[in-house]
């Protein structure tokens, strides 16, 4: 077996300090119906976990939801089978979570995430213990280099509000493209192609490392899955790997099953019934300006693919506002192989899915871009004009703005949908084509729907 | 990952104005000087050369398949827009360039496999066509910067506001040089309103999508979008030593001394009302515009009205009252926002993003796109870079020609060429070639090892 079992623990958390890395499947002999239950209870912790990401919750709030999650989902009444739940439950959702390239994303960043949260928790023996079963042999710089650079290393520190590093603390030295996500916040000093890397910043390396490892995997694991597993357990693993997949994965919307068509006449309509603001704004900057940049192009695109516009209308639609800036002759040139690509008919013909909420969420739209989440990307004046244009008005728009400064982008969405149909939605917004599914099946229900 | 490489049309090429059809080059265009052209100046074998990275030598670990893996897009005469070609020598890549004649030549990554022959391995599931190697590219557009300049807007430039290109290619080229560490950097002037770089040591061309989109954000400063207030949000009690740098070295000074009064940043109520909104102090915003309401004439005519409210301006935000540091920093947010690079990030990020070639011919203003000397960069005028037209009224004057020299080196393309291969591909070359060797060895140092085991 290929995991870490240190003696010197600490006595509080048991359950929690022994971090394997998943670097081979178990061998050992588990009970069929374990299975299914340890996948279950871990799926539990990694749903909690992309909850809270998208809620946008500060790294001290994940800490403490991670750990809870953890205590309260992965434990055993046997001590010696809490390390073996935790193997078991993660092989088998990497064979639910391994066959599209979606599911492989989602449960990449999630088991990172967990795996983030764990390692910083660890002792600093385990820690480098598990740096160097990484294959992370970086030494600490030495006091000559660390006095050279250390002004550098101080003033990032205090761009970043943290105290001035001192001689004895430990720097790594690494390659930059090790630390992708310390480089990307400019959170360390680089200098001709290496990184400084803080001890309190070793958990990104780490993390950046075991993803990648786990990136790997996946695709191995998708490639067994098809070629041998899938048949060989069809009687014993496959139903519950296929189980785990229809009942707990939500759907993706890349197709509108209860709207299954919608036709371009309807769409200004629709748009302003049912439309959540990131596509309404997006769909009446485009009939504005007759063009969206990149991000926007994909992020409405998608979803209009969602809601069920035809690759045909869709074609139509974008070149009817398309050329009225550009040309039809550019638009057919530069823009129809983006949208045949959507529809999965270029490219690698894979049937692109729309954004969800975590998604546009995290997104960073620049000058002259339109797309990303209205709650979290718009300063509050054009939040309130939008809101209002929506027909969100009074004491509701003071309650959508109160989760937007608790940073509660999804919550603020979901008041702004019961606003507008003046009723609860305790499901809660979690995708965009979900609010404009369940919308339109309250404007149905209402009786005056037109799509 | 597949999500992301969903587009490879590239936004700006809309936004360059609308093709017109034939009818509408500029004078110094036309499809018959293109084609002699590529037939006697483009540097085909300079491009060949560069692609192939050392793999086109004797050396036995050379990569044979290196150069034939290549993307190659052609944008040719009717608008046709033809992706996927690969070429697996230099004369079939010269022959089909003067062959097809493409108005743009756009070079893509090289791929696992042939381009050309993708579909054939897209039903196979051990080979599969994806992007590996891709030079790290960055895509400056002046159009970019529309509501900071207004000399001009759109696709126009002038001399007034192109120096925010040559600024933007100080910051990017010091930091890709110091902080990154990388070497063989090309810069390239797009033709007409932007410049392109290539970064193309080994290194870079081998980072993955994440690793580039760490980069491009590592240089991002833009905060909000089309609709937050403040563009730029410097947090933090002092500046990351890059944009410390940045701003000390290059920016405010460029700010001050240039952008100020070539703009006119201060002149009218509607120009300063644009840099007052960037001050969250009320107070401090009341007196600058009671100043400048009342008092439209400096008093000293000699002094530019727009650099004496500038100092205004800083002296109430520094001054000691305004200890509130995010005042201070409103300084630096304000030079930041006028002249900080804006990059798009898109081209940036993904490895298959196309990019035109250089010494392509801008169709609109028939303008070559020459590499820009990074360190002369000040001294580069995109009015005066040689048109086709012009090149070919130079081959005209100067004669016959001569066996021995090269055609172009009897026209102003000549000190682009010259400049490209002593700047940019001899040691880039040299430094494959080392590599080469050493990867070379090592490799045979451990087939010997396990030999003698
Ligand atoms: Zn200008």
């Amino acid at each position: 077996m290929d995991r870490l079992r240190l003696q010197s623990k600490p006595p509080s958390n048991d359950d929690f300090t022994t971090l394997p890395l998943y670097r081979s499947a178990p061998s050992f002999e588990v009970r069929l119906e374990d299975f299914e239950l340890y996948a279950i209870d871990r799926l539990r912790v990694l749903k909690a976990i992309s909850d809270g990401l998208s809620r946008g919750k500060k790294p001290e709030e994940m800490d403490k939801l991670v750990f809870d999650l953890w205590k309260a989902n992965m434990r055993h009444p046997l001590a010696s089978e809490v390390i073996n739940k935790d193997i078991i439950s993660h092989f088998v959702l990497r064979l639910v979570y391994c066959r599209t390239e979606d599911l492989r994303k989602w449960f990449l960043s999630m088991e990172t995430a967990l795996f983030r949260y764990r390692f910083q928790r660890e002792a600093a023996e385990v820690q480098k213990a598990l740096m160097a079963e990484l294959d992370l042999p970086y030494k600490a710089v030495r006091t000559a280099e660390f006095e050279s650079i250390k002004d550098k290393l101080g003033q990032v520190a205090r761009s970043l509000g943290q105290s001035l590093p001192t001689a004895g603390d430990i720097i790594y030295k690494v390659p930059f493209e090790e630390v992708p996500e310390l480089v990307a916040g400019r959170r360390v000093f680089i200098h001709k192609g290496h990184a400084y890397v803080a001890k309190n910043q070793v958990v990104s390396l780490v993390a950046t490392r075991f993803r990648s490892l786990l990136s790997k995997a996946l695709i191995l694991t998708n490639r067994k899955w098809t070629s041998t597993i899938r048949e060989d357990e069809k009687d014993r693993l496959t139903p519950i790997v296929e189980a785990l997949c229809t009942s707990y994965l939500g759907p993706d919307y890349s197709q509108s099953k209860e709207f299954a068509e919608i036709s371009i006449k309807d769409i200004d309509q629709v748009a302003k019934s049912s439309f959540p603001l990131c596509m309404r704004h997006l769909f009446e900057k485009l009939r504005e300006d007759h063009h969206l940049k990149h991000g926007g192009r994909m992020q409405l695109g998608l979803f209009l693919k969602g809601v069920g516009l035809n690759l045909d209308d869709a074609l139509t639609f974008w070149k009817a506002e398309f050329s009225r800036k550009v040309g039809s002759e550019r638009f057919d040139k530069e823009y129809a192989y983006s949208i045949r690509h959507n529809y999965g008919r270029e490219g690698k013909r894979t049937d692109y899915t729309p954004y969800s909420c975590q998604k546009i969420i995290s997104s960073t739209p620049g000058v002259g871009d339109h797309h990303g989440c209205p709650y979290r990307h718009f300063s509050e004046e054009n939040l309130r004009a939008a809101l209002f244009r929506m027909g969100v008005n009074g004491s509701a728009v003071e309650d959508v703005m109160e989760k937007v400064r608790n940073r509660h982008y999804q919550l603020a969405c979901t008041l702004t949908f019961e606003a507008i149909h003046g009723s609860t939605y305790d499901v809660g917004v979690n995708h965009p084509n979900q609010y404009f599914t369940d919308s339109q099946k309250i404007q149905k229900a209402k009786g005056h729907s037109s799509a | 990952m597949a999500r992301e490489e969903v587009e490879n049309a590239r936004d700006d090429m809309i936004i360059d104005g609308q093709m017109k059809g034939n009818g509408a080059f500029s004078n110094d265009f036309n499809p018959n000087l293109l084609k002699l052209y590529y037939g006697k100046l483009f540097p085909h074998a300079d491009l060949f050369k560069w692609m192939s990275y050392g793999n086109d030598g004797k050396h036995p670990a050379c990569d044979k398949s290196y150069f034939g893996r290549r993307e190659f897009s052609f944008t040719l005469d009717n608008d046709i827009y033809v992706r996927f070609q690969s070429f697996y020598t230099l004369s079939e890549l010269e022959n089909s360039i003067k062959d097809k004649c493409p108005f743009k030549i756009d070079i893509g990554p090289v791929y696992s496999v042939d381009p050309a022959k993708r579909h054939a391995y897209a039903q196979s599931n051990d080979k599969v066509f994806t992007p590996v190697e891709r030079e790290l590219v960055f895509d400056i557009d002046i159009t970019d910067y529309d509501d900071i300049r207004y000399c001009c807007s759109g696709a126009d430039v002038c001399l007034d506001c192109w120096p925010l290109m040559t600024v933007a290619i100080k910051v990017v080229d010091t930091a890709l040089r110091d902080d990154f560490g990388f070497n063989h950097i090309l810069w390239v002037y797009s033709g007409r309103r932007g410049v392109h770089c290539w970064v193309c040591d080994a290194k870079a061309r081998r980072l993955n999508n994440e690793q580039r989109a760490a980069i491009a954000d590592y240089f991002r400063v833009y905060q909000g979008n089309e609709n937050s207030n403040k563009k730029i949000s410097l947090s933090g009690p002092v500046l990351h030593p890059f944009l410390a740098r940045s701003y000390s070295e290059v920016l405010r000074d460029f700010f001050e001394t240039k952008l100020l009064p070539c703009q006119q940043l201060f002149s009218d109520e509607e120009r300063y009302e644009k840099i007052l909104e960037m001050i969250p102090d009320e107070s401090v915003t009341s007196e600058l515009r009671g100043k400048w309401h009342s008092n439209k004439r400096s008093s000293n005519l000699k002094e530019d009205i727009n650099c004496v409210r500038w100092e205004q301006l800083k002296h109430s935000l520094q001054s000691g009252k305004q200890k509130a540091q995010g005042l201070r920093r409103c300084v630096e947010e304000i030079v930041f926002s006028f002249t900080y690079p804006r990059l798009d990030m898109e081209v940036s990020k993904h490895m298959n993003h196309l990019l035109k070639a250089p010494f392509c011919i801008h169709p609109k203003t028939g303008r070559v796109c020459v590499p820009i000397d990074p360190i002369h960069c000040d001294e580069f005028d995109p009015t005066t870079v040689p048109t086709l037209s012009e090149l070919f009224e130079e081959l005209n004057r100067g004669g016959h020609k001569i066996d021995g020299i090269d055609e172009w080196d009897r026209t102003s393309l000549g000190e682009s060429i010259r400049f490209f291969r002593s700047s940019f591909l001899q040691p880039l070359l040299k430094s494959c070639k080392e590599e080469m060797e050493s990867s070379y060895t090592a490799k045979q140092r451990l087939a010997n090892n396990s030999l003698s085991w």
